[in-house]
């Protein structure tokens, strides 16, 4: 039995090894190609976009995410806003309707559907070149659109993504999303390199209008139709791309049970979208995205529960053997003196060592992605240390809600 | 869309070298661990030849020659590195059999020198002639050798002049197996020999004391010690009050 969980662990952590070294080859292979590649910043011309922003019970923060978008430096006669209440049964309609007689704003109103459905109805009044979704709960920086409508440059992109940063992030739960998105801006960069991006953010990812056309439109996906849209392109040949210093600002949740509920519907998302695609895994004609990529993510929620399940049983033994120390002998407080003889010398502490710097090695360099001023930040140590304890907790209710066919809600 | 398998394969190269090394640095360390252990055992092994040598010639040394020297220190320190080693390695790994069978072999010769001394010299020579001897079995048909390990690792610690022998009940040692029949030590553990005399199943640190009363001795005497100790210090505060 010992044999057996070991070698789970030494295949699992040579797995993730590999992963991150495929990663960082990557990163550096394709940055230095960009670095001697001219670089497009701006958009030669400037193509017609409409955002749509889905809104749904969102009185509070649509007024700041509209703002936003009017502050956009790009030509307004270029640049459409479509607001659609999804039936809010809050003020919402009411506060929207400042906009009413600005000319670059529409607001739609219909019956509640959820999210897709109010992007589906927005895409029938849309005949722009790019169109685009930003959610109610998210700005944007004003120089964010140009950089992605430069990207477009490029016939065959279809669609590109932005760069998710935290808006003002508070308190610990605050920080340790902010070093998470920060760690996301990486491998979106390097999922763009090898042309595997498999999620186009709800906040501002920009599609070519004729995506729409020939593949359809938004499907409901389990509640994350933003991955399930990425996944259809990309089996449908597409290509998507990313943008890393075109920064959304996206407000994040304050409290343990909306960040659970949050990440439960996204990783309960993932699992079932996979299943739905499962024919791209371990496909040589989806590239990168099919070899590496989807089975990576795949395996990442797998080992993640590994390692946490084996943690807690290691908890558990230790503490199960000193309360029956305790029991019999009584508490007893044991000096401490230091001899090398007790260091761990395993093979796991050596490979996790590596691993360790390899992931510090990548939050150093996705943080000057972020264009973030420090290379570390106190997110990044609070991020380090709980993130592994706590992601277990929604992708273990994740898993039991696949294999129980236990839907996940919105909010 | 493409794929680039060369880089699959060099990424497998990395990874491949990163594990070697990390397994070449484990294997390495391990047997610096292994190699601490055999020097300590041969320490021990010179320090008992060495002992037994002057023993040899106790009819021209004293018996108050021999002092809390005269038995070796390290058997403590080596089973515990020996039992951490056989936790991480396995009881089953052929190296720490071999370490284990001459610890065992070192324990036993301890136990004989140090009886020989209590019969010539009395017992209140040496480490006034207080040993434990205790056999256990890790092939999980003892419930209580978990528990009366914690007991006997206290009274260890609590009384360093207390010789605890510790052995493996089913190891394949023929000293081992003499020593059991000579004792006559059943197959019902855990087992404590004291004093000549069998005890079987859990026993409390209470129990022991009962089993070898010299440690409530010594309890009184620590006692008595720090009561002195305490009033020497009250009396010296007094006087250097003005």
């Amino acid at each position: 039995m010992h044999l057996i969980s070991e070698s789970i662990t030494y295949v699992i952590l040579f797995v993730a090894l590999y992963i991150e070294v495929f990663f960082l080859i990557t990163y550096f292979e394709f940055r230095d190609k960009e670095n001697k590649t001219e670089k497009i910043i701006l958009p030669v011309k400037y193509p017609s976009v409409s955002i749509i922003v889905p809104v749904w019970n969102e009185e509070t923060t649509v007024l700041k995410t509209i703002f936003s978008l009017l502050k956009l430096n790009y030509p307004k006669d270029k640049l459409s806003i479509y607001i659609v209440d999804d039936g809010s049964i809050d003020n919402t309609w009411k506060v929207i309707q400042r906009f009413s007689k600005n000319k670059q704003i529409k607001l739609l109103r219909k019956e509640n559907g959820g999210k897709y459905t109010a992007l589906n109805y927005a895409l029938e009044f849309i005949d722009s070149d790019l169109v685009g979704c930003l959610d109610a709960d998210s700005l944007v920086h004003p120089e964010a659109l140009k950089r992605i409508v430069a990207k477009f440059e490029d016939s065959e992109m279809m669609a590109v993504t932005p760069s998710v940063k935290i808006f003002e992030p508070k308190g610990i739960l605050g920080l340790i999303q902010k070093a998470e998105y920060i760690f996301g801006i990486f491998l979106r960069k390097v999922f763009s390199y090898l042309n595997a991006l498999y999620i186009t953010p709800g906040p501002f990812s920009i599609f070519r209008r004729s995506v729409f056309r020939e593949i359809g439109g938004y499907k409901h996906a389990h509640n994350t139709e933003d991955m399930e849209i990425a996944m259809r392109m990309q089996k449908n040949n597409m290509k998507i791309g990313n943008v890393h210093n075109a920064f959304i600002y996206t407000i994040a949740p304050t409290n343990l049970i909306t960040l659970y509920k949050q990440r439960l519907r996204w990783v309960y998302g993932f699992i079932k979208n996979a299943i739905d695609y499962r024919g791209m895994f371990f496909r040589p004609q989806y590239g990168n995205l099919g070899m590496v990529i989807l089975p990576a993510a795949g395996f990442s929620v797998l080992s993640t529960m590994y390692f946490f399940g084996s943690m807690v049983f290691s908890w558990i033994n230790s503490l199960v053997l000193t309360i029956k120390e305790i029991s019999t002998v009584g508490l007893s407080f044991k000096g401490f003196s230091f001899d090398f003889f007790y260091v761990n010398t395993d093979i796991i502490v050596f490979v996790s060592f590596i691993a360790i710097v390899g992931t510090l090695l990548i939050i150093v360099t996705s943080r000057g992605l972020a264009e973030e001023k420090n290379i570390f930040g106190v997110d990044s140590v609070l991020f380090l240390m709980f993130y592994t304890l706590l992601a277990p907790i929604w992708m273990t209710k994740a898993i039991y809600n696949v294999v129980f066919s236990q839907k996940t809600k919105w909010r | 869309m493409e794929i680039s398998w060369k880089k699959y394969a060099y990424t497998f190269l990395i990874t491949a070298v990163i594990f070697i090394t990390a397994i070449y640095l484990s294997n390495y360390f391990s047997q610096k661990k292994i190699n601490e252990i055999k020097n300590i055992e041969s320490r021990i092994a010179v320090d008992i030849l060495a002992s037994e040598t002057q023993f040899s010639l106790l009819s021209e040394l004293s018996c108050r020659d021999i002092g809390s020297s005269f038995l070796s220190k390290e058997l403590a320190t080596l089973g515990d590195k020996l039992a951490y080693t056989e936790q991480n390695r396995g009881s089953d790994d052929a190296e720490v059999l071999n370490l284990k069978k001459y610890y065992s072999l070192l324990q036993i010769k301890d136990f004989l020198l140090m009886q020989k001394i209590k019969e010539r010299c009395g017992s209140n020579q040496a480490n006034n002639g207080l040993s434990i001897m205790y056999f256990y079995s890790n092939e999980g048909d003892c419930a209580d050798c978990e528990k009366e390990g914690f007991v006997l690792t206290k009274l260890r610690s609590d009384y360093p002049e207390l010789r605890v022998y510790s052995f493996d009940y089913n190891l394949d040692l023929s000293a081992l197996q003499t020593l059991v029949s000579v004792y006559n030590i059943e197959n019902k553990l855990p087992a404590i020999l004291i004093n000549d005399k069998v005890y079987y199943g859990f026993k409390s640190i209470d129990d022991m004391k009962v089993a070898l009363p010299f440690l409530v001795e010594l309890d009184k005497q620590k006692a008595k010690a720090e009561a002195e100790a305490e009033a020497l210090k009250a009396k010296q505060a007094t006087s250097s009050t003005p």
